[in-house]
Parts: structure tokens; C-alpha cells; sequence
């Protein structure tokens, strides 16, 4: 019975997984990634359609403005670097220098959320609602805030889960008791980063 | 532990790249050349850097092939949800045309 107690609270996960040999929980990223990015995509696609049958549908870089867009891009990028710093230093067993990237990376994050704040405030006051707008179909303004809100709420979740990894490192001295974790917050910030490289192409350059 | 050799490739020349291909992006929306070309390159654009990123930052390209297969399941899925709604969308498209005959609607930006 003891014997059972002991290997049952020991063998918590099987020795590896097939697919990602470190951890369970990269895989769990992996599937979680896979079945967000439908989402996106099946968003993504739904506007393709909505626009190709639409008569009157504005010309998105002449009424959204495409210079703080493309600012909040390489923001976004510079914020994927700083993250896989973190990693890089961590795995080089520099916990204090992993967590200041990870905070640059997080803040990086912060301001990418408050200059989409700035921008749709900007556009709504110039008349684009999420059921209207001045310049033509109203499914515009519909898609357009629903596409890019669906990705600001990605980039604010993934803030706070930055910040919560933050703690996990701080509160751990072996750098490798962390390593795992730091590494699955880096899937799911470069994959809000894959996602804003789509959406600012379909929904702001074409 | 996780931190093999291999795992660190040269994540600024990668930053770089994306930076670049940015800039190459806002340049091709100025070009003076038709709707379709512009569209087409900034697919391959979008496309390139997604790539870079998975491949890279994601360490895609260090990974076993099944992940990768994982990863690429969500493109299949929406390549064909545009093809499955594609109909429906002509359908539409004819259907407004009778009263803006001057807006062709799938060829406009």
C-alpha cells in the first residue's frame, strides 16, 4: 500500500512524450496553439469571404492608417526577441537577467495593448463602429474590431501569464526547475506575435 | 535538460529578417503595380515571416515532425474553409451586383 502511495505521487507524468521529450506541458501548449489558431484562421477566413462579396468595402490602409500599425509590428517583434533572451539567459543559468527579459517582454506587451487602446479610440471618434461606419459596408468595422480585439485580449492574457511566469522563476532558485515553464510562455508569446504578423497583413495592408 | 546546441540559433539575424521583410511589406503596398501582384506578395510576405517565427522562435525546425504536423493543421483547416465558402460568397457577390453594377465586387480594395 505504501509502496503504491509512493509511486503514485512520483510517476505524476510518463518518462517523455513521444512528440516533445521535455515536457507534457509543451505539447499541452502545442495542441492548445493549434486550436487557437483555427479560431484566428476560421476569423481570418471569415472576413476574406465577408469582404469578397461585399460591394462597398473601404480601402483598410487609407481609412485605418497603416504608420502606428506598423510601429505596434515591430514592437511586437522586438518583444519576441526579448523573450527568447529570457530563455537564452535562463538556460545559461542567469535567473535575474532571464527575469528582466521577461519583464522587457511583458512591458513590450503592455504598450502594444495601450497603442491599440489609443488607435481604436482614434477611430472610433472618426465614426468606425463595430455596427457602421462613414466609408462604406458596416461588416468593416465589425471585423475589424473583432479580429483585432480577439488579438488584443491574446496579447493582455499573454501580459498577465508573463508576469505570473515571472513569479514562478523568481520563486525558484534552479534555473532548471523553470526552464520548462519559461519555454511554454515563449510558445504562446510568439505565436500572438505569428498571429498580429496575419492579422496586419490581411486586415491593414491588403 | 532542454538546452542542447542546437536550440540557439541566431535569434537577431532572425529579428532582422523580420524587420526587414516589414519594411518590404509597407514598401509593396505603394508599388505601382495591379491589385493581385501586390496581394499575392504580401501573402508570401505574411507567410515567410509566420514562418521565420515558428521555425525559429517556436524552435519548430528543432522539433519532432509530428509537431510540425500539428502546427500546419490549422492553415489546412482555413485554406479549406475558404474554398467551402467560396460558393456562398460569389452568390452574394452577383446577388448585390444587380444594383451597384459598377462595383465589381471581388477586385476591389
Amino acid at each position: 500500500m505504501s509502496a503504491a502511495t509512493h509511486v503514485s505521487t512520483h510517476a505524476v507524468e510518463p518518462a517523455e512524450t513521444p512528440l516533445t521529450p521535455e515536457s507534457w506541458g509543451k505539447l499541452g501548449m502545442w495542441i492548445f496553439l493549434a486550436g487557437d489558431a483555427v479560431g484566428f484562421g476560421v476569423l481570418l477566413a471569415g472576413y476574406g469571404i465577408m469582404r469578397a462579396s461585399s460591394a462597398d468595402w473601404p480601402n483598410p490602409y487609407d481609412t485605418l492608417g497603416i504608420n502606428l500599425t506598423a510601429a505596434m509590428t515591430f514592437l511586437l517583434i522586438c518583444s519576441s526577441v526579448t523573450m527568447v533572451k529570457a530563455l537564452e539567459w535562463l538556460g545559461k543559468g542567469d535567473r535575474r537577467r532571464c527575469v528582466n527579459y521577461l519583464l522587457y517582454t511583458a512591458i513590450g506587451g503592455l504598450i502594444f495593448v495601450s497603442l491599440q487602446a489609443y488607435e481604436w479610440t482614434h477611430l472610433i471618434h472618426r465614426g468606425l463602429l463595430i455596427n457602421g461606419n462613414p466609408w462604406g459596408a458596416s461588416l468593416f468595422g465589425t471585423t475589424f474590431f473583432l479580429v483585432t480585439g480577439f488579438h488584443g485580449l491574446h496579447v493582455s492574457g499573454g501580459v498577465i501569464y508573463l508576469l505570473s511566469i515571472m513569479r514562478w522563476v523568481l520563486n525558484r532558485p534552479d534555473p532548471a526547475a523553470s526552464y520548462n515553464a519559461v519555454e511554454i510562455v515563449g510558445l504562446y508569446w510568439h505565436f500572438v506575435d505569428l498571429v498580429w504578423i496575419m492579422v496586419f497583413t490581411f486586415m491593414y495592408l491588403l | 535538460m532542454a538546452t542542447s546546441a542546437h536550440k540557439h540559433p541566431n535569434y537577431m539575424a532572425i529579428f532582422w529578417w523580420l524587420a526587414i521583410l516589414t519594411v518590404v511589406e509597407l514598401a509593396v503596398v505603394f508599388m505601382p503595380l495591379s491589385k493581385i501582384t501586390i496581394g499575392v506578395l504580401l501573402c508570401a510576405l505574411a507567410l515567410a515571416k509566420a514562418a521565420l517565427v515558428a521555425a525559429y522562435f517556436m524552435h519548430l525546425k528543432f522539433e519532432t515532425k509530428t509537431l510540425t504536423w500539428i502546427a500546419f493543421t490549422p492553415l489546412a483547416l482555413a485554406i479549406m474553409l475558404m474554398f467551402i465558402l467560396m460558393p456562398d460568397s460569389f452568390a452574394v457577390a452577383k446577388k448585390t451586383e444587380g444594383g451597384k453594377a459598377a462595383a465589381t465586387a471581388p477586385a476591389k480594395h
